[in-house]
């Protein structure tokens, strides 16, 4: 499926700070969206400066189409997210979007969501998209420490939402590996989707693979143009190299060489 | 009326503005964002003999004011862009220019004879100056003797016009430029990307894969510069600038030094549309400064 792509200026309606580390932004459009669909994400010019040559890669959080608005959320990591975490309402951002593929579409039944610490950010848009096509999926967050729970009312809206810290402040206490979902003899889920840190993804595909189950996540490669031409982000898949800005990000793990071969 | 149209080789662009090979696929990537038939030309990816894989992830670190890749000629080969990838894009209006890759003289001779047979491609770029594949590539570039062998033997398989592009990476430009032109090319591209590495402390290893890659970016464009105006003293063949482009002034800096038409690359990866505007911006400072044709500032530096 083509999604035509475009490149917008944006006007910042607001900027939410969440805590320490994470913000919102929302971002309007002067004239309609296209369409978008969970899992594909936008490529973010930041105001210039050396440091931040290229644009920055952001999963598409929610969008709502009545308003044009696309929000997005984001953590701070290095000069690109802290410069984006002080712009300020009304400022306008240079944004290419929809880029990438999406989360592959109903399967009827049981899913279970997984994020960890910033991967949730894509969840919420798909968890909304399943709502839509009648799946209540369970969807279990993962944080560092309370301060960082965030949102959980807007997931909660969709499925329903099961939290675990790093620390035990708030829910399980663990990684999201160690929260009793995955504790079962047998895991009755058809499909699980996952992003996070590269680390959770993986011991999340593997506990998936053990109980048979079918599981897609969305990479974080390190990308330069974000459209498919630079060839920089690709990862080794059962066809060859892929590149994660158009065959992916979301890839389901049993095409991706995490398990050796 | 200004005439942005310019002549290389016998080869008419209608501006002198093309994209830069590496950085912007097979043009079909652009077509969202952009009507390709408004480009001078465009210098799709390297093809080379056979697939090639490419390096592993990672690829890319940002730079200041640049970025470092060590892709490798990630491709699927001559007979794959000859079968699948010409049909789709030869009716594009605009000059499509093959860039030729190769480890080995027969493999540039190879792919060479083959993109002779394609009736759409006016002209190939000889990449002797790749610093992202061991084996070849850029010891082509590097040392003269070779750079003439190499671009002689393309020569007498290959009827139309023949570009090489070099590396930056050598000591003396000249002697490269000279090479090639001994060798039979028709046109010389510079540069090329310069090797660099870059290093993550926190863990301390390589940010890349292959521990070295090419720079490229406004971070060259000095380099880029001083070198297409010592080539342009030196031969007289036509040259295709390229290095750090990202707007209308920059590509009057490559012309007044020298080359006849500009190459944008890493400029794509932030505004794919950037090309566009370069043309309407070399426009609009023909009109202010009283330039009829672009060939005018050709090489119109004045060092006095
Ligand atoms: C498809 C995709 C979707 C993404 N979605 C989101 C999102 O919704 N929310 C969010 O907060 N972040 C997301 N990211 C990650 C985000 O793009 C990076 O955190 C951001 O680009 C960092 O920019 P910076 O200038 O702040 O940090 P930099 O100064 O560029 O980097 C800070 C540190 O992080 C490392 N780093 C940066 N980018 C990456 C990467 N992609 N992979 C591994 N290491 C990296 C750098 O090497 C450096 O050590 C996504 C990335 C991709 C590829
Ligand atoms: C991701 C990437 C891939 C490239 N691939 C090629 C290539 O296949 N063949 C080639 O001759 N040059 C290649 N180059 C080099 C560019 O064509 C150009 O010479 C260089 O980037 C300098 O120009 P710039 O600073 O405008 O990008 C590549 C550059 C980049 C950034
Ligand atoms: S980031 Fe350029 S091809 Fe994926």
């Amino acid at each position: 499926m083509h999604f035509q792509k475009v490149i917008r200026d944006l006007t910042v309606l607001s900027n939410i700070r969440l805590n320490d580390r994470h913000f919102v932004l929302d971002l309007m459009a002067p004239d309609p969206l296209p369409t978008m669909l969970p899992g594909q994400f936008a490529q973010i010019l930041v105001e210039h400066s050396p440091h931040t040559f290229l644009r920055r890669p952001f999963s598409i959080h929610n969008v709502d189409y009545h308003q044009n608005t696309i929000r997005f959320l984001i953590q701070i990591k290095g000069d690109g997210t802290r410069n984006l975490s002080t712009i300020k309402e009304r400022e306008i951002l240079n944004v290419i979007f929809p880029l990438g593929n999406s989360f592959s579409l109903p399967v009827t039944g049981k899913v279970l969501l997984v994020g960890g610490g910033c991967g949730v950010a894509p969840l919420l848009f798909l968890a909304r998209f399943l709502n839509q096509n009648h799946i209540h999926p369970d969807i279990l967050v993962g944080f560092r420490t309370k301060k960082e729970v965030s949102e959980i009312e807007s997931y909660a809206k969709y499925g329903n939402v099961q939290v675990i810290t790093d620390d035990g402040t708030e829910g399980e206490k663990g990684l999201v590996t160690d929260h009793p979902v995955f504790q079962k003899e047998r895991l009755d889920y058809r499909k699980i989707y996952c992003c996070g840190p590269e680390a959770m993804m993986k011991a999340v595909a593997g506990l998936a693979r053990f109980h048979g189950i079918d599981c897609e996540v969305s990479l974080e490669n390190t990308m330069a143009c974000g459209f498919g031409v630079c060839l920089c982000c690709i990862t080794p898949t059962d066809k060859g190299n892929e590149r994660v800005c158009v065959e992916g990000p979301v890839f389901n793990t049993n095409r991706l060489n995490w398990f050796g071969s | 009326m200004t005439d942005l149209s310019i002549d290389i080789a016998g080869l008419r662009f209608k501006n002198p503005v093309t994209t830069a090979s590496g950085t912007f696929g097979y043009g079909e990537e652009f077509l969202d964002f952009m009507d390709v038939g408004q480009l001078g030309g465009i210098f799709v990816k390297a093809v080379t003999g056979k697939n090639r894989d490419g390096n592993p992830y990672p690829r890319m670190a940002e730079t200041p004011s640049g970025m470092l890749n060590s892709v490798g000629l990630q491709n699927k080969g001559v007979t794959h862009f000859c079968r699948e990838i010409y049909p789709r894009i030869k009716n594009f209006r605009t000059h499509l220019i093959v860039n030729v890759s190769g480890s080995t003289v027969e493999e540039y001779v190879e792919v060479a004879a083959r993109i002779n047979e394609l009736e759409a491609i006016p002209a190939i770029e000889l990449n002797i100056s790749c610093p992202n594949v061991k084996l070849g590539g850029m010891a082509f570039g590097t040392v003269p003797a070779m750079a003439t062998e190499v671009t002689a033997a393309v020569r007498k398989v290959y009827g139309k016009v023949l570009m090489v592009k070099l590396s930056p990476n050598v000591t003396s430009i000249t002697d490269l430029a000279k090479a090639v032109v001994d060798g039979g090319a028709d046109a010389i591209t510079l540069i090329n990307t310069l090797l660099g590495m870059a290093i993550d402390v926190n863990r301390r290893r390589p940010v890349l894969s292959t521990i070295t890659g090419g720079l490229s970016g406004p971070a060259i464009k000095p380099v880029a510069l001083r070198m297409v105006w010592q080539v342009h003293k030196a031969v007289h063949v036509p040259l295709i600038g390229l290095g750090g482009i990202m707007n209308a002034t920059d590509t009057i800096e490559f012309l007044l030094a020298g080359a006849s038409a500009v190459q944008v690359g890493t400029a794509n990866f932030i505004d794919p549309t950037v090309s566009l505007k370069i043309i309407s911006g070399i426009d609009d400072y023909m009109q202010k400064n009283n330039f009829k044709s672009v060939s005018e500032l050709v090489g119109a530096l004045n060092t006095d």
